[in-house]
């Protein structure tokens, strides 16, 4: 690991003026200080902002939830309101990592966190997101677990975080403070897709810090559910963050009623959560039948362009959506 | 060696197994390396070195977490609890008779973060935490065998003691199912406690 200078700002404006010149914001750790000790990531100064006053929780009287950066994973999850009242964003934290990683991780750190693609992981092996230009072996190579919408041929990596699959169904918008004031960017535009510039997972400027997520207020159950290779402690090969309100009679047999509200989002598919915009369109006001969950998770996946090793996860993304939804209108 | 390569040094106080300890750190080092190499406490295991196998878990702050991913310059303040802090007063804790009781290790080398980790997730248990299998999380859990392999399984055993293990902490995991079941247990406990 290269030598570097460890700060720990007293405020958010001492922490803004140390991140320059090759220096990194540290959370938790969890994931930063393993790319350290693998040669990916090489900063010059830790800025420590785990300290910042950014570690509450705080519900508004409409029922938003303001999420502090600084909030460590487990005490996300473990929050009474945020059980009740956004139960997939509490199960969407509960299926990522271990007891012992979500302790030490921050809310902040969950959405920046890097691929898990091993090429990138490899600092012996070229990676257009770890040395842009270098081309991307992936592709190729070992993709089984890799995207299937919206990469390039630059990059086919996906997004790691089970979070902010669940933030990105949930409407949510991440505030940031940075050199210019504070900002609040909507979930969806927080994380892009790789294109030609696959070395930039965000639309954060430089030195900008991520102080807080909000979330709005969801009146309608939800869920999050997860595929992964083994039962526990594995990175998403798919995962759907749901949720759904349907009205109208429902017949013994569990059919008929009709869609009032959506939220959908996919995991482990794309370099960003993906939300199901298409999938939605269709179901937000039709009836709320498997044929029509179906019909829904097949015009979001038309837009697949699986590889090699990974076209499994089309028919694994829309039985899994197809069957969250179900489950979820037994519910509603 | 450049300029920019020499290593950096900071000053720490960690209390350990509540001793208070003054410490120099490069600022690379993780935790694990300064409670193994500095400070002899060998009973932390470096496994993967990469958060994987939970062979590093001790209680920080009164949590469990990975030694190895924290970075000790972090925790400056910071209060560790290692496998050698567990046991008091010469008598080993609840959790490690268990796991003696109930054979729950082989060779012994993931066995001391079982042992911290074990400790620290029946804590959790205790305050209400759901995990990933709760079927509805705004419920408190009951430690039935899944609730308690989902909860360690952020620390393998390559042994394979796992049947041991979830017999160990569901032995310990007593009282707390038993608040679970009837919160008049806990107001039980708290007069108990207050006795004592």
């Amino acid at each position: 690991m290269r030598p570097f200078v460890y700060e720990r700002p007293a405020n958010v404006a001492d922490a803004l003026e140390l991140h320059r010149d090759g220096a990194l914001y540290l959370g938790g750790g969890t994931n930063l200080v393993d790319l350290m000790r693998l040669g990916v990531e090489e900063p010059t100064r830790l800025v420590d902002v785990s300290r910042l006053p950014y570690g509450e929780i705080e519900v508004r009287p409409d029922g938003t939830l303001v999420i502090g950066a600084a909030v460590r994973n487990s005490d996300l999850a473990a929050d009474r309101t945020v059980r009740e009242t956004h139960p997939m964003l509490a199960q969407a934290v509960l299926m990522g990592a271990s007891g012992q990683i979500r302790n030490q991780a921050t809310v902040g750190g969950n959405l920046l966190q890097r691929t898990r693609c091993s090429y990138f992981q490899d600092a012996s092996k070229p990676c257009n997101k770890r040395e842009p230009g270098t081309g991307c072996p992936a592709r190729e190579g070992e993709h089984h677990n890799l995207a299937i919408l919206g990469h390039s041929p630059e990059c086919v990596a996906t997004h790691p975080s089970d979070m902010a699959v669940a933030l990105a169904a949930l409407d949510a918008s991440v505030r940031v403070r940075g050199r210019d004031g504070e900002r609040t960017i909507p979930f969806e535009e927080f994380h892009r897709l790789p294109g030609g510039e696959p070395e930039r997972d965000s639309n954060l400027r430089d030195g900008d810090l991520v102080t807080a997520v909000e979330v709005p207020p969801l009146a309608m159950p939800s869920r999050y559910r997860k595929v992964r290779e083994r039962a526990s402690f594995a990175f998403a090969l798919v995962s759907v963050a749901a949720a759904v309100r349907t009205v109208g009679a429902t017949v013994p047999d569990g059919e008929g009623g009709v869609v009032r509200d959506v939220r959908l989002a996919l995991g482990g598919v794309a370099h960003k959560p993906w939300r199901c915009r298409r999938a939605e369109d269709v179901l937000r006001g039709a009836p709320a039948d498997e044929e029509t969950f179906l019909r829904a998770a097949e015009a979001e996946l038309e837009a697949a362009e699986p590889l090699r090793d990974n076209a499994y996860k089309v028919p694994l993304a829309r039985n899994l959506i197809v069957r969250t939804l179900l489950d979820l209108r037994e519910a509603s | 060696m450049d300029s920019e390569a020499r290593p950096v040094h900071a000053d720490v106080t960690l209390t350990v197994n509540g001793s208070e300890r003054r410490l120099r750190v490069d600022t690379r080092s993780s935790l694990l390396d300064v409670l193994r190499e500095t400070l002899g406490l060998t009973g932390s295991k470096k496994g993967c070195d990469h958060g994987q196998c939970g062979a590093c878990t001790v209680l920080l702050d009164g949590r469990r977490a990975n030694a190895c991913l924290a970075l000790a310059v972090a925790h400056d303040g910071a209060e560790v609890v290692t496998v050698e802090g567990l046991a008091a007063d010469g008598r080993l804790s609840a959790v490690q008779e268990a796991f003696v009781e109930n054979d729950a290790f082989q060779c012994g080398y993931c066995t001391p973060g079982q042992l911290c980790s074990a400790t620290a997730m029946l804590d959790e248990a205790r305050a209400g935490w759901p995990s990933a299998v709760t079927a509805d999380v705004s419920r408190d859990p009951f430690l039935d065998d899944a609730e308690i392999r989902e909860r360690m399984s952020g620390n393998l055993c390559r042994c394979g003691a796992y049947v041991g293990i979830v017999a160990a902490v569901r032995d310990v995991a007593g009282e707390t199912n038993r608040a679970a079941r009837d919160p008049g247990a806990v107001a039980e406990r708290i007069k108990e406690a207050s006795r004592t």
